[in-house]
């Protein structure tokens, strides 16, 4: 099981990011369990400067903009 | 045959990106023709007011996408030679004037989303980018975008666009020298004081093909156009009503440019306004037909764009309000001196 946090204050591009990482999961089958991170402080902890950011168990990924579909299916 | 791959895609796609410019210039040239010929379809012609409304849409909805398609997928290409991350390393401790016009200028070509603008804020900050050469980033970067550039060329030309890009450029610099001579880090909220500088780590970007950019063009399109094109055609929808039907120099008494008040309002009015230069410009250039001043109708652009309140909470949770008030002040001052400046030069 995968531990996926998606940091971002809440715009349309976490959320799509969020719906994006969920429906590639899906379709592969992995177990993800996906939670956000909306809070500032924590989102700057991980040293992020635009949002959204991926997180993928403890270690930053991506930040900037909803990444591409082809990205998120490498990860999982 | 892996080695050879990658730049026969490149050869591909420069044969595909020329192939496109081609047919590009040709349609774009053939626009009021086409416009003519589907009003003719219904039996109109341009001297009646409804002809006159549907030419306007049906000439400028293709020619402000196309050129909306054309300018943006440029600006993904080049957006790719830039980073949040690089353009904080060229800020980091550059102090005076050179580093707001710095600032100023990165902010054109940075990807950025104002839905980030307080992680970016405190990114910046914490690497020792000083606060006003920070501010002028922050203004500079929503404000001077290719989507206003490209709306500007199509519908006044290039000497407005130009004159929109220094001046908007302008208010970037001189915000950001003002509010840096205030002195006003003491107004940060206490918990962005606190992060320590060097705590953000540096990003690894992996190496792009130019493959990669031009695709990367091409998602940048996707995902602009695919946001604006609704507001563009509710824009043009309107000001074709506009065109059509509001009487000629009817905006000229309350919108014109010897209505001296008119600049300050227009600021004011664009505050609590939130929306995108895409849905605005077709508007105003409708308005301007009509009689509005220049200057006044760009300076409620600006404003609806630059000094939005949606924008003002979320820095608010970054900034107290002191520095919100100082920050709306001065960048309000910067837009009035551009409004009565266009007024006054055109």
């Amino acid at each position: 099981m995968k531990q996926i946090k998606i940091l971002g204050t809440g715009c349309a591009n976490c959320i799509n990011t969020m719906k994006m990482v969920q429906e590639v999961a899906a379709s592969k089958g992995v177990e993800i369990q996906v939670e956000k991170v909306e809070d500032l402080p924590s989102i700057m902890g991980y040293g992020v400067m635009s949002t959204p950011g991926v997180v993928i168990d403890g270690v930053l990924v991506h930040s900037g903009g909803v990444p591409l579909r082809s990205k998120v299916e490498s990860w999982l | 045959m892996s080695e050879l791959r990658p730049q026969k895609s490149v050869v591909i796609w420069l044969a595909g990106v020329a192939v496109t410019v081609v047919v590009w210039f040709l349609i774009y040239g053939q626009l009021v023709g086409i416009a003519n010929w589907i009003i003719s379809i219904f039996g109109l012609s341009r001297e009646s007011q409804l002809g006159e409304a549907l030419h306007f849409f049906f000439y400028d909805t293709p020619k402000v996408l196309m050129l909306l398609v054309g300018v943006v997928f440029i600006m993904g290409v080049i957006q790719t030679f830039f980073s949040p991350e690089k353009t904080r390393a060229l800020l980091s401790g550059r102090n005076g004037g050179a580093g707001n016009i710095l600032a100023a200028l990165l902010g054109i070509v940075t990807p950025f989303c104002s839905c980030s603008a307080v992680p970016l804020f405190i990114g910046f900050l914490s690497a020792g980018v000083p606060l006003g050469v920070t501010f002028s980033f922050l203004i500079s970067a929503p404000m001077v975008n290719e989507v206003a550039l490209a709306l500007l060329f199509g519908m006044f030309g290039w000497k407005v666009a130009a004159l929109y890009l220094g001046l908007g450029l302008g208010v970037a610099i001189f915000a950001g020298i003002v509010i840096g001579r205030l002195k006003m880090e003491r107004y940060l909220e206490d918990w962005v004081q606190k992060i320590q500088a060097g705590h953000l780590r540096p990003e690894q970007r992996e190496q792009l093909s130019w493959v990669d950019r031009f695709e990367s063009g091409v998602h940048h399109v996707k995902e602009i156009v695919g946001k604006v094109w609704p507001y563009v055609m509710v824009g043009i929808g309107l000001g074709a009503g506009i065109h059509g039907y509001v009487p000629q120099d009817f905006m000229a008494s309350f919108m014109g440019a010897d209505v001296w008040w008119g600049v300050p309002v227009a600021v004011v009015l664009g505050v609590p306004m939130y929306t995108n230069a895409a849905g605005i410009i077709p508007i105003v250039e409708a308005l301007i037909g009509k009689g509005a001043a220049l200057g006044t109708v760009l300076a409620f652009m600006m404003s609806v764009i630059a000094l939005s309140a949606p924008e003002m909470i979320i820095l608010r949770k970054a900034l107290k309000p002191q520095l919100i008030a100082v920050f709306a002040g001065v960048v309000a001052t910067g837009i009035m001196i551009v409004g009565f400046v266009f007024n006054w030069l055109l």
